[in-house]
């Protein structure tokens, strides 16, 4: 498809790849890069569209290694149209899409399915994940190499650990001649039990069964173990407790091939958001205690697991910020907090709940764009680099966005069918004004301002 | 303050200009001040006046519905809560998940907005799972809640029915000794009675096997946040160090499911450790009350002559009950009953 020419001036533009960090303007034409700096007025060709990128920052598209999309199977909680707009709108240009899907994505038809579908209805590039056993049943390894070939980005059973410690070892040991990930979801079920959140103050206040940092920590050392025993690649998913950090901490320091990921919400919410008053610390549970928008796995947990998992983040420990955008319908979460269902529709809050670790000074701007393109796109391997670069000649996957403008959450507004998030009716500050994939135009928001091409200062 | 027969609610309205807020839903003690549970003790006191007469009826709640709508089995507290309506003169509906459209997959919100639309006035719920009352509180905006017990989490009127009892029989509560002993991992009496008793001036002192107490009251866990309970309570593991001077021993019950999750090695060595028997008791204060939340698993948590001995006021806990539930049923359907 032919796109046009697009430049954007004026902008803060932060490449990570690069180490750049400067104002300026960028010029997009034929899907790639063309070039970035100060250009002058002669380098903008004819009938080029012009952003205002004043105030705003240019950085490379967001990549989401861990998003539900629910499709096939759960289209009434999400489908890669709906999910893909949210991605857009939240400035991921690169989706990996959960195979926890029914049928589950663990075979080569089913993979070529998730590529049809996001070639025709995808306003974004999705990256299928493909199962680590059959049918994500945990008995039996899937046809890892057929996966592979027909172009899965990495291999999870998501929703569930690889359970049996012997075949993730057999996963590891298989899966280490094809240069792709296996990302557990680290629950020792044993010591989960029939938890719904953190064990804590809060559950026990209000007498909800909780899950114990061990439950993640244990099987977290277990992978680690079986990583080093076979020199597989382990991408650790969705950590939350403080103890996990020194754990994965560790296993880079004796320099195993392991990678981890943290979520939005584990960096800004607290268990006490259970108790309903967004955090707001209360003596009574209140009335709208048990908030079911805020039940996930792992679950919201401590203030200092909080704490701990920004300065990995920042440290560099933990490699990439994954939104596990979980979109569940209404009916799911209307229910007591013990039968809602886990997760959080994260796509279009994660920039604005990210920033506010920028504007606390707990993380820079630099490193927290980092740990959206080049973090995640290292973990995925070689291939996607120029996924998040802006380096001329690679994809013109964009994403521009306003740190300073403060918006209300109203899921109403959301382009996901999942409306399930503990955020509702809060203010964030910093929002994206445009998103670009492949050098279209695919997401224009709220501040987003065109210049004629003639009439610039 | 006697309930008349001839209850005016005009005036009752007018009356509450310059008062708070009157309480709609009664979900748990957490967000009771000492002044308003003072309150709901002193109107039962007055309820229980009713309920001594030749003929147990006023008029109080006539016209007015009350469903009870129980997800668990239950003897005491529906009973009790089906007695208290009656003699307000209430209308009580009784209604079990078992024989419902529960049993054809209806949920809780839509059987709430269900009962709702009948034009019912309180909703009295018991349900396994904690935070269920919240759920009804939340998104019924017609209808009083009244939490019968839910799930882990909490069961406010037994808890004020257990003040009401000792204070009763030892008048203030404020620097007396309440020990709770058993499960309290699992036990939404006790979360109930921890913040009642605390608000009321009580110390509180839990004792039971390390297993079965919430994780952050573990003494030796110090790995972990410290919840609201941590400030009201103390914790002793030994039972016969626990109980000294003691002015209220309650025992919890213990399903003996526990032992087969693993949370105890034996019925044999819990009962060794933790049951309330006259040789722990001596080591009380001398007038100590034993109580029990019900039902009791005699033998276990509680010896056979500690329940029926002198020191217990099992029995009149359950007469309380129907007092307190009175009490409550009139204050979220009408109001707060000094105005009367």
């Amino acid at each position: 498809m032919e796109t046009e020419s697009i430049v954007i001036r004026h902008a803060r533009i932060i490449d990570p790849s690069r180490q750049l960090d400067r104002v300026g303007d960028i010029l997009l034409g034929s899907g790639e890069i063309l070039a970035t700096g100060r250009l002058g007025l002669d380098r903008i060709p004819e009938g080029a569209r012009v952003i205002d990128g004043t105030g705003l920052v240019v950085a490379p598209g967001f990549i989401d290694l861990h998003c539900h999309l629910r499709e096939p199977g759960f289209e009434y909680k999400e489908t890669i149209a709906a999910g893909s707009k949210a991605a857009a709108k939240g400035g991921f240009t690169t989706v990996c899409a959960m195979p926890n899907t029914d049928p589950p994505i663990d075979n080569a038809a089913m993979v070529e399915f998730i590529h049809q579908k996001a070639k025709q209805e995808s306003a974004v590039r999705i990256l299928p994940i493909g199962c680590v056993t059959k049918g994500r049943k945990g008995h039996e390894l899937s046809e890892m190499e057929e996966l592979a070939t027909a172009g899965v980005a990495a291999f999870s059973d998501d929703g569930d650990p690889v359970y049996d410690a012997n075949l993730m070892k057999l996963a590891l040991t298989y899966s280490s001649d094809l240069g792709l990930v296996i990302s557990n979801h680290c629950q020792e079920r044993s010591l989960s039990c029939n938890g719904v959140m953190a064990e804590g103050p809060v559950a026990t206040h209000l007498g909800l069964d909780g899950i114990p940092a061990a439950a993640e920590e244990a099987m977290i050392a277990r992978d680690i173990a079986l990583a080093e025993a076979t020199g597989g690649r382990l991408h650790v998913a969705h950590l939350s407790t403080v103890g996990s950090v020194p754990l994965v901490r560790e296993a880079k320091d004796r320099g195993l091939a392991v990678t981890a990921e943290v979520c939005p919400h584990h960096l800004t919410v607290t268990d006490q958001w259970v108790l309903g008053a967004k955090g707001a610390a209360s003596v009574a549970a209140g009335g709208l205690a048990y908030d079911t928008s805020t039940k996930v796995y792992p679950p919201l947990r401590a203030q200092r697991d909080v704490e701990a998992l920004i300065a990995g983040l920042a440290e560099g420990v933990i490699d990439c910020i994954a939104t596990d955008h979980a979109p569940h319908d209404l009916t799911s979460k209307q229910v007591t907090y013990q039968e809602a269902a886990f997760g959080i529709s994260v796509l279009e809050t994660a920039l604005g709940s990210l920033l506010q670790l920028v504007d606390s000074s707990k993380l820079s701007m630099a490193a927290m764009i980092d740990r959206l393109t080049v973090g995640p796109a290292n973990v995925l391997g070689e291939k996607y680099a120029d996924l998040a670069s802006l380096q001329p000649g690679t994809p013109a996957d964009i994403v521009i966005f306003d740190p300073e403008q403060e918006w209300i959450v109203d899921t109403s507004e959301f382009e996901s069918k999942g409306k399930n998030t503990p955020l509702e009716g809060t203010t964030l500050k910093g929002r994206v004004v445009a998103t670009i994939v492949g050098g279209n135009l695919v997401y224009e928001g709220p501040g987003l301002k065109f210049q004629e091409a003639r009439s610039r200062a | 303050m006697s309930l008349s027969r001839t209850i005016d609610t005009p005036d009752i309205e007018g009356s509450l200009t310059s008062e708070p807020k009157p309480r709609k839903h009664v979900l748990d003690l957490d967000d009771f001040s000492q002044e308003e549970i003072s309150a709901v003790l002193d109107s039962a006191r007055s309820m229980k006046e009713v309920l001594g007469r030749d003929i147990k009826k006023v008029p109080a709640l006539r016209g007015k519905v009350v469903v009870t709508l129980f997800y668990e089995a239950s003897t005491r507290t529906r009973i009790s809560f089906e007695e208290a309506g009656k003699v307000l003169s209430a209308d009580v509906i009784n209604m079990s998940s078992s024989g419902s459209s529960t049993e054809k997959g209806e949920s809780l919100l839509n059987t709430g907005l269900t009962i709702q639309a009948m034009g019912v006035d309180t909703i009295v719920i018991r349900h396994p799972h904690s935070g269920a009352p919240y759920l009804l509180a939340q998104n019924l905006d017609k209808v009083s809640i009244i939490n019968a017990g839910d799930g882990l989490h909490a069961h406010p009127t037994q808890a004020l029915l257990d003040l009401y009892t000792v204070q009763d029989k030892l008048g203030s509560m404020e620097g007396r000794k309440v020990v709770i002993v058993g499960d309290l991992l699992h036990s939404r009496v006790a979360r109930s009675d921890i913040w009642g008793f605390a608000k009321m001036g009580a110390k509180v002192v839990l004792s039971g096997p390390n297993t079965l107490m919430p994780p952050d009251l573990i003494r030796s866990n110090n790995n972990i946040a410290r919840s609201g309970f941590a400030s009201l309570v103390e914790v002793d593991t030994n039972l016969d160090r626990a109980i000294e001077g003691a002015d209220v021993v309650m025992a919890l019950r213990l399903q003996q499911e526990r032992q087969h999750a693993g949370f105890l090695p034996s019925l044999r060595e819990y009962i060794r450790r933790w049951q309330v028997t006259d040789e722990r008791m001596a080591r009380a204060n001398p007038d100590a009350m034993v109580m029990h939340p019900g039902p009791m698993n005699e033998g276990i948590e509680i010896s056979n002559s500690i329940a029926h001995g002198g020191s217990s006021v099992i029995e009149e806990q359950v007469t309380n009950g129907v007092a307190i539930r009175m009490a409550l049923l009139y204050q979220v359907t009408i109001g707060p009953a000094q105005q009367l």
